[in-house]
């Protein structure tokens, strides 16, 4: 199928796991890196040049990692659960590939988030944990991505555990926009969005600043980390094919 | 220098944090080079023992 025309790139040529893997091996490293260095001016601004917050002295640190994890808890998921119904309906393979390398990423930001919330909870609410709307639909994201990682896990036959997940990935979908609005719809012990698409962001410019290192470098990061994992996820499957043979046996 | 690391009074919580966030992060890049290792291994015995489809290039 020769789509492109004269001087354009053809990007559907890289929906065929074959060219992808050598253009996810050759952009992974810039991804990585540009993980380090933001992961490292987050960490200056937001250990270093952030002063201690008025009312909640240096415990709001936790908020340079909180914040940015739950961010990439739920836009990972909504980019897993876009590749997997990709995958689904105009059945490519690659797609389901890229939906089962976000899932673990995904799973551990989606821990990170509850775990460093918990231990900001503590002492600024005086408790660990509370079952309010946000905090309990985010343990239901955790939920929902060992369900996928389980459920595909369980499943043989690889081109089956695709669409087995993409289903619960796409009905779980429907718990972001609940995590989302969680703190507007409910009364929660959980504060409103400190930043919003609408206004100001309700922080000193320099708080604002870390935070959003820290979700680029946490971005780049799962970028570099999904690229890596779907390398190895397409070695596995496609270990058949003649083009695997060679990549490999070039190097060993 | 100990003062930046007692984080007024919330060590515990603001390193806790932190470190775990770290260690998960720095965790998964070393589950994930084992991984490549591993499947990059698996390969080369599956291919090496002629199951692989592209027989030419095999002696």
């Amino acid at each position: 199928m020769e789509v492109s025309t004269v001087g354009k790139i053809n990007w559907l040529r890289f929906s065929s796991p074959q060219t992808f893997y050598p253009l996810a091996g050759a952009m992974m490293p810039w991804f990585a890196g540009a993980a380090i260095l933001f992961g490292l001016a987050g960490l200056v601004v937001g250990l270093l040049v952030a002063p201690t917050d008025a009312q909640q002295g240096d415990a709001y640190r936790i908020i340079f990692i909180h914040v940015p994890a739950a961010w990439m808890s739920m836009f990972i998921y909504l980019v897993m659960a876009t590749w997997a119904a990709v995958g689904l309906i105009v059945n490519t393979r690659l797609s389901s590939m890229m939906a089962t390398a976000l899932a673990p990423t995904g799973a551990m930001f989606t821990f990170l988030a509850l775990w460093t919330g918990s231990l900001w909870g503590k002492p600024t609410w005086g408790a660990w944990w509370v079952w309010d709307a946000r905090l309990t639909s985010e343990l239901i994201l955790l939920f929902l991505y060992i369900g996928f990682i389980a459920l595909q896990a369980a499943i043989d036959d690889s081109r089956r555990a695709d669409k087995a997940g993409a289903v619960l990935a796409i009905v779980g979908a429907i718990n972001i926009p609940i995590i989302y609005f969680s703190v507007q719809w409910w009364n929660t012990l959980h504060q409103g969005s400190s930043v919003s698409l609408k206004s100001a962001p309700s922080m000193a410019v320099i708080m604002f600043a870390g935070m959003i290192l820290m979700a680029f470098s946490f971005w780049m990061y799962s970028i570099a980390a999904c690229l890596s994992r779907v390398r190895s996820v397409i070695l596995e499957r496609e270990r058949h094919a003649g083009w695997v043979a060679l990549e490999v046996g070039g190097k060993t | 220098m100990s003062d930046f690391l007692a984080m007024g009074g919330y060590a515990f919580y603001v390193w806790g944090s932190y470190i775990v966030t770290v260690g998960l992060m720095a965790a998964e890049v070393v589950l994930l080079a084992m991984r490549r290792r591993s499947v990059l291994r698996n390969l080369s015995t599956f291919i090496s023992a002629g199951q692989g489809a592209n027989h030419e290039t095999k002696a």
